[in-house]
């Protein structure tokens, strides 16, 4: 399989980047290649980037609460991008009641606080393998 | 690992530091340490210790609005709160308005949101000034809110030599771990000196720095790294005093510390003692220093933080309870002690009493604060105490030689280093090699949270809009202007900048233009993308 390429990013203005960089480290151990964007990202620039390196998908970690208000608009931009198909998962400090909104705008998966690294690389992998057989077909 | 009988307990430190089993006298036998209050201050910064004064209980709080927020510090004053501590939200903190389009979803989520002086005057309603000591946790636009303070103590008729507290205004733990960074390392550390030159000649009583590890413990570095990663940037911090000329021994009695105490309780000890008697050495060795008091390594810690978890939360009570306890038995000055549900939301009203109730059992009941020192000439805890200070020296010295803490920013030197670390200790934790209760090992199947999360308000945010709208429309326009443009002039030359910009908030100059302002001279920190 041609290796997987991850964009991760951090939306907003939220500056711990731990989550986000101990999960870009677990998927570049577990064979796949991460682009890191680092923090303060507007949705445009997230957008941008994850079509213009042509990225199987994005992870956003957010722990400061506005993960909601900050999914919708990367995901907007994502679609205005053209890159309206890449898997978006989010992870952070996301309260479980908050998760089925955050599915019905479209994030693909939610890591919450205590999702393990073998979670996200596992989430990631299911979601690019999927998109990569839908592609497949059509 | 289901069986509790089998669970092993891990021998080694955090940092990864060896322990015996059991310590014996040294080989050699090693001086005593000078009593408390003596130089180094191995064993405490005061002679009677909590005797004479006991720790200040200070709980970080700030949330929603200026209102809400200046209702739980009257909450947290009447339970027997000692000192505030002011949250910011992130566009406060950053430096954007509360109707900046960059920065809207951020309002009032993790901190109050601060756009002019009408806000920071409600913040402080009924809190005398002149008798509360306040810590504020801001850093990129630290200048601005100690400005914010002052003007707010004038108006309660409080003069500047009257007022204490501590602003962090750290910023170079920010470009590493927290995030909140706004300009460039040099401009920056100028406006920092600002402070410290402006507090040293108007407002003497109050801490013009916080010289910050916590973050970089939450960012996933052990208790060694916290340590001498601080101690490089008070190094920093110190030489960039001395070149403008300051008299290091008149702000070193002013410049604190903070940090985490996390779970390993004698690695924690160790750190503090090791920390008092390293930076007393630093002062005196590298900057000349003869005064003990400027050598005094003063620090506040937080218990809590990224030792907490999600699973099982109601843990996290027990845990910082234990935290505490480590701290106090370290000497520390202040205590901010996490509630228990912050691994997942902001405390409530509840939570983050009971977290204040901690530090009072621990305060009142417990007999701990009786004794100074009370694990002194403990032939372990001494022989731990001497191995952090040598481990933190050496790393000390490797940042030396990598051309200083600034260097090792901006090439993203001390971000991997930690980020290895946290990755590091998240692996171990994940399988299993480091047991944490509730998380791997004694589980609850199925476990559901039953936590009541933080939730903003709108009416809080179109509240906020709306007295920014008033403010603006009410100040007058030609005194804005005019001191945002002196602020600039300043800027571009070599001026402190605290007068400027005291006269800004004065003519209610918002947050974000002021720093816009600045960064107009000063322009942005490029982050180094590096994992």
């Amino acid at each position: 399989m041609e290796r997987i390429r991850v964009l991760i990013a951090k939306p907003g203005l939220d500056g711990h980047d731990r989550g986000a960089k101990v999960v870009a480290r677990a998927l570049r151990d577990a064979g796949m290649e991460v682009i890191y964007l680092g923090l303060r990202n507007t949705p445009a620039r997230i957008a941008a980037a994850a079509v213009q390196e042509d990225v199987d998908a994005v992870g956003l970690s957010v722990l400061s609460g506005s993960h909601l208000p900050l999914a919708r608009k990367v995901l907007d931009a994502l679609r205005e991008a053209g890159g309206g198909d890449i898997p978006v998962v989010i992870g952070g400090t996301i309260p479980p009641d908050d998760v089925p909104a955050l599915k019905d705008l479209g994030i693909a998966a939610v890591l919450p606080t205590s999702a393990r690294l073998d979670d996200a690389v596992a989430t990631v992998r299911r979601l690019v393998e999927k998109r990569r057989g839908i592609g497949a077909v059509t | 690992m289901e069986d509790g009988a089998f669970v092993k307990f891990v021998t080694d430190t955090p940092s990864g530091i060896e322990r015996e089993a059991v310590y014996g006298p040294p080989a050699e036998t090693a001086p005593l340490c000078p009593p408390p209050g003596e130089a180094p201050f191995t064993r405490g910064i005061r002679s009677d210790m909590y005797r004479g004064r006991l720790w200040t209980m200070r709980q970080y709080a700030g949330f929603g609005s200026p209102e809400a927020t200046n209702e739980r510090y009257r909450f947290l004053l009447n339970s027997g709160q000692t000192g505030l501590s002011v949250a910011f939200d992130l566009p406060s903190q950053i430096g954007y308005d509360s109707d900046d389009v960059d920065a809207e979803e951020e309002v009032g989520r993790v901190g109050v949101p601060i756009d002019t002086l009408a806000d920071m005057e409600i913040v402080f309603d009924g809190i005398p000034l002149d008798q509360m000591s306040t810590s504020m946790t801001i850093n990129g636009t630290a200048a601005i809110m100690l400005a914010m303070y002052v003007a707010v103590a004038q108006r309660q008729g409080v003069s500047p030599e009257q007022i204490t507290g501590t602003i962090q205004n750290d910023i170079l733990k920010e470009y590493v771990a927290r995030g909140t960074w706004i300009f460039p390392p040099d401009p920056s550390l100028r406006l920092i000196v600002d402070t410290i030159e402006y507090c040293a000649q108007q407002a003497p009583r109050f801490n013009p720095i916080s010289i910050a590890g916590a973050h970089f413990r939450d960012a996933g570095a052990n208790a060694l790294q916290e340590l001498a990663f601080t101690l490089a940037d008070g190094i920093t911090y110190v030489e960039r005093c001395r070149e403008r000329g300051l008299d290091l021994d008149r702000i070193g009695r002013r410049l604190s510390f903070f940090f985490y105490t996390h779970m390993d309780l004698f690695e924690e000890v160790a750190k503090y003692r090791a920390g008092r008697r390293l930076w007393a050495r630093i002062m005196g060795d590298r900057f000349g220093i003869t005064d003990p008091k400027s050598m005094l390594f003063r620090v506040g810690v937080v218990c809590g933080g990224s030792s907490l978890t999600a699973q099982q939360p109601q843990n996290n009570i027990v845990r910082v309870a234990y935290e505490a306890l480590a701290a106090v038995l370290g000497g520390v000055q202040s205590i901010f002690t996490c509630a228990w549900d912050e691994a997942l939301t902001l405390p409530s009203q509840e939570t983050a009493e009971l977290a204040l109730r901690t530090q009072q059992v621990l305060a009142y009941e417990t007999g701990v604060p009786s004794v100074a020192d009370p694990l002194g000439g403990s032939w372990y805890v001494e022989e731990l105490t001497d191995r952090y200070e040598r481990e933190a020296e050496r790393l000390i010295a490797q940042i030396d030689e990598r051309g200083g803490m600034v260097a090792c920013i901006e090439s993203g030197w001390v971000q991997s280093e930690i980020s290895a670390e946290a990755y590091r200790q998240q692996r171990l934790i994940e399988s299993g090699e480091r047991p944490i209760v509730g998380v791997n090992v004694f589980q609850r199947p199925g476990e559901v949270q039953d936590v009541e999360y933080y939730q903003t308000s709108q009416d809080d945010l179109a509240r906020q809009r709306e007295r920014l709208d008033r403010v603006r429309a009410e100040r007058d326009d030609a005194a804005v202007a005019k001191t945002l443009e002196a602020l600039q002039d300043g800027a571009r030359g070599d001026a402190n900048l605290m007068p400027h910009l005291i006269d800004c908030v004065q003519a209610y100059c918002t947050v974000g233009e002021i720093t816009d302002a600045l960064r107009g001279v000063f322009g942005e920190f490029d982050q180094p993308l590096v994992i």
